[in-house]
């Protein structure tokens, strides 16, 4: 196939109008010495009939979550999206626009983006809010790094429960930015305060904690604040922004940042991305923010309008003093939490929240009773619970292959303390029927 | 383009209206505060529109409207490669194969996304002549920063602690400079020589055994390949430095020349630049890094291998520098470069990059006599002119960019690169025509001929766009930045 629609001909004469002989003549400034002398080894080109059927073929290579039963979450859900968040994200004007630096021709993104802050901002409870940050996992690692820059210390605490591949992000960044990581241990699926306290010194810039948790555990955000600010240290928070809708925003309980993954609005699982990071602070923090920010103003006329602001914190301006390195962003993703959170609305992401809510403890409580495992843990949690499996988990779970079930994540993999440790996730997707399937398909394995 | 206001959709809320999307319970409900503490439980319920479908769907496609994209027509936006995105590619990457696949499914149920995973990452290699990919970074400058991270634990590795400096061109993106500082370096910049290379002398100077190595695009962001390559190739690696390739421009050298064949050790692609996937109003993006053998223990982890029966991901890798995303990274955008290549072929990739740089140089050729140009000699995919001769007239590139608007345009990268005043960048790309070329190169010259002669339509531009020029002072000195419910 190709893309090019100038004809052989229509080359020559541009070639002409140039005065080149050929086009191999416009490379002339490429030195001999690193000119590729031969062909790339790249299959031969394919149709759009021949693609279709290749990656058809590809993708069937694949078992999808269309047509088998998923209890698998641990840091990606399979939430429900509305039909009219794949709709209205394929218009043209939305997903082939480039960043919007015109904003004359760009006010469909930018509001788009204002709507976005203002909801991210009303969930967490903070006054601040990006376009958008990769993933939830470096929306941790770029608040750590705010937290440093602002409180001039380099210490970052981490608590255990966070999402195992986030700490790992966090630690990345961290090492070659020359912040220093300790870890807070966990008890009954929580934060333990008191290692906490113990861990905090005078260099430790934030506290970095998640909940719900990787556990599905809603962690005591008020008391872990309250420990954070007594050693003049920052509180950040990463959450699940479905969850917000019936538990308490962070920022009402003394968050100072919060950050997160918002896969859960709109997006779907994909083999892990693309996703989209989610970041809001408190006011203070307003221009120590990475990434793109939109502000309301006028137009000559008066007339309202949106425009990328306060971008002296950028790359593009500020170079090597900027506060992040981030250019692209997920903005497709983050028009994409716009709408359905457009959709779905007060009363339909309240709803969303209730319903994986009561289906995850239904969920939990049938699984004990099959007497095949104990619970891990006595904390509250949301739509995710880790339990452990007398058994063993991985014939557990080929077992539910079999039947078309995906079944839970295999805990020991990122917490070897939690042997046969099995966690389940429940969206408001699975039914009663799915969820009691599970139940008897578990039984006949134990 | 609609020119009427559309409402916040917080103001199209009507208190009690909504759809119903979800089902009732099926379970036995239980009262919430029996299932988590009343102390955790939110009070006030957040404020979140109440809309109908058809509200919602009016509002954003209302929004929309208000936008322009590459198919609404010409995007010459230098260094960004706005290319048209090919259809079938979006169809592709939404195969419920790919889309509703969990991360964390058990390997041998995503051995189709381990496979074009692993055949992204050779395809690249090939493409790039480097040795092995990760695609894990999200974007360029994630690209950027992961590369650097894998230079400095190189040097690390080797017992070399001392190489804290980047060297960086002053014609360089933003995100280079940004990047390294990210990266934990301290940036040092190289100026360029008359010709807009780098400049030999000076980077000769720069070198020590406190350089880790030096970021390059080439060709550069003046759209000029440095000819000297192997000699800056050759000064950097005799002082024990390494060379970043800064692949945003690689859309100009695909099939002809390689970065790993010109010296370069570390290599990041733009997939929604050269590999056609669309920008979605600034991302998702994708940022493959590809180094050469012997930093390939350093790559994110994990990479996914073959044993000629099965893939699997490999994330036993001791030196690797660990994760610097979630998962695997922009899985579907990368699904869609997957399928540009095979749709393409050897062939067809060359023929972009050919294309691709005979279309700017004919823009240059066309546009010279009415522009500055500031360096006259041929160019590769970009062309970047000077607006300093409508300087005389009063009007500034800035204008110039919005009187395209008015003609129906997407401007070109204005004020970048820093080196060259009053800047504009065209990047035509290889998927426009001979007529939308002229029809642009017209549009240009009369623009040059109204800068002359009435200026004051410059000053005034845009007239015909969804709004007028924007107050952007005021955004940044008296900041709103979410609206103000009640």
């Amino acid at each position: 196939m190709s893309y090019i629609p100038t004809t052989g001909e229509q080359q020559r004469q541009m070639l002409a109008e140039i005065g080149a002989v050929s086009i191999d003549e416009l490379f002339a400034d490429i030195p001999e010495s690193v000119r590729l002398k031969k062909e790339l080894d790249i299959p031969k080109a394919m149709s759009e009939l021949e693609l279709k059927a290749h990656m058809q073929d590809m993708a069937g290579k694949n078992i999808s979550l269309d047509k088998y039963t998923c209890f698998l979450g641990a840091g990606a859900y399979d939430h429900y999206i509305p039909s009219v968040v794949t709709n209205l994200l394929s218009r043209q004007e939305f997903y082939t626009a480039y960043t919007p630096y015109q904003p004359e021709i760009s006010q469909g993104t930018l509001q788009a983006i204002f709507e976005y802050q203002t909801m991210i901002c009303s969930l967490t409870g903070m006054d601040v809010s990006n376009a958008s940050l990769y993933d939830g996992a470096t929306a941790l690692a770029e608040a750590a790094s705010m937290a440093c820059e602002s409180t001039r210390r380099t210490e970052i605490i981490v608590v255990r429960s966070i999402h195992p591949e986030s700490r790992e992000v966090v630690s990345t960044y961290a090492r070659f930015k020359g912040m220093t990581v300790s870890e807070c241990g966990i008890k009954d699926g929580v934060a333990d305060l008191k290692n906490l306290e113990e861990l905090l010194n005078d260099n430790t810039a934030a506290v970095l904690v998640q909940s719900p948790n990787f556990f599905g555990a809603v962690e005591n955000i008020r008391e872990i604040a309250e420990i954070a600010h007594r050693n003049k240290s920052l509180l950040v928070v990463s959450c699940d922004p479905i969850s917000l809708a019936i538990l308490k925003a962070p920022g009402h309980l003394g968050a100072d940042i919060v950050a997160g993954e918002g896969q859960v609005l709109g997006n779907p699982v994909s083999f892990g991305g693309p996703y989209l990071g989610f970041m809001a602070a408190k006011k203070d923090f307003t221009r120590r923010m990475p990434g793109r920010i939109v502000g309301e103003t006028v137009d000559r006329n008066g007339k309202r309008g949106y425009v990328l602001t306060l971008q002296t914190r950028e790359q593009h301006i500020r170079r090597e003093k900027a506060t992040s390195n981030i250019c692209s962003n997920q903005a497709l993703n983050a028009l994409a939490a716009t709408i359905y959170l457009s959709a779905m609305g007060k009363n339909g992401l309240k709803k969303a929240a209730e319903l994986c809510l009561q289906k995850a403890h239904y969920a939990y409580n049938r699984l004990l009773e099959t007497g095949c495992f104990s619970p891990a843990f006595e904390s509250p949690f949301f739509k995710e619970f880790l339990l452990i499996y007398h058994g063993d988990v991985d014939k557990l779970n080929k077992h539910l292959l079999s039947r078309n079930i995906i079944g839970g994540f295999a805990a020991e993999r990122y917490y070897p303390e939690f042997k046969g440790g099995y966690l389940v996730a429940v969206t408001e997707k699975r039914t009663k029927e799915d969820i009691d399937r599970f139940v008897s398909e578990v039984i006949s394995a134990c | 383009m609609l020119k009427k206001e559309e409402k916040l959709v917080f103001e199209l809320s009507v208190p009690g209206r909504y759809t119903n999307l979800l089902p009732g319970c099926d379970v036995d409900e239980k009262e919430i505060t029996g299932l988590i503490p009343e102390e955790f439980l939110r009070e006030d319920d957040p404020d979140l529109p109440e809309l109908g479908e058809v509200d919602v769907v009016r509002h954003f496609t209302h929004l929309s409207q208000k936008n322009y994209g590459v198919d609404s027509g010409f995007y010459p936006l230098g260094s960004c490669t706005m290319k048209y995105n090919p259809k079938v590619n979006e169809e592709v990457s939404r195969l419920d194969g790919f889309s509703k696949v969990h991360p964390y499914q058990p390997e041998e149920t995503v051995q189709g996304c381990l496979e074009l995973l692993y055949m992204t990452d050779k395809f690249l290699s090939e493409i790039t002549g480097m040795d092995r990919f990760s695609l894990q970074p999200a974007a360029g400058a994630h690209g950027e920063m992961t590369g650097l991270m894998i230079m400095k634990a190189f040097h690390e590795n080797n017992g070399d602690h001392k190489r804290n400096k980047i060297i960086v061109p002053d014609s360089a993106h933003g995100t280079n400079p940004a990047s390294a500082a990210t990266a934990g370096f301290e940036v040092v910049e190289v100026r360029s020589d008359e010709r807009g290379g780098i400049d030999i002398n000076a980077l000769k100077e720069l070198m020590s055994d406190e350089v880790a190595g030096l970021m390059l695009t080439n060709p550069n962001t003046l759209g000029l390949f440095d000819e000297n390559i192997h000699l800056i190739a050759e000064i950097v690696h005799d002082a024990g430095g390494l060379l970043y390739y800064d692949g945003a421009n690689a859309n100009a050298i695909i099939g002809i020349s390689r970065p790993g064949d010109m010296g370069f050790d570390i290599v990041h692609l733009n997939l929604h630049k050269t590999f056609s996937t669309p920008h979605g109003g600034g991302g998702p993006g994708s940022g493959p890094v590809g180094v050469k053998k012997q930093l390939i223990p350093f790559l994110p982890r994990p990479v996914v291998e073959y044993d000629n029966s099965r893939y699997y991901f490999d994330y036993d890798r001791p030196l690797s520098i660990g994760r610097v995303k979630s998962f695997y990274g922009n899985f579907s955008v990368v699904v869609k470069a997957y399928a540009y290549i095979r749709s393409l072929g050897a062939d067809g990739l060359r023929k972009v990059s050919e294309a691709a740089v005979l279309n700017a140089n004919y823009i240059k050729e066309k546009l010279k006599a009415y522009y500055h140009l500031p360096y006259d000699r041929t160019c590769m995919h970009e062309v970047v002119f000077s607006g300093q001769w409508q300087k005389e007239f009063g009007v500034s590139t800035l204008d110039i960019a919005k009187r395209l608007l008015d003609f129906g345009y997407h401007p070109p990268t204005i004020y970048f690169p820093l080196i060259v005043k009053e800047a504009f960048m065209i990047e035509p790309t290889e998927t426009e025509s001979k007529e939308t070329l002229d029809e642009f190169i017209n549009a240009m010259i009369e623009i040059a001929n109204e800068a002359k002669n009435e200026p004051e339509k410059l000053l005034n531009a845009p007239l015909d766009t969804p709004v007028l020029r924007l107050d952007e002072a005021r955004a940044a000195r008296k900041p709103v930045l979410k609206y103000e419910c009640g």
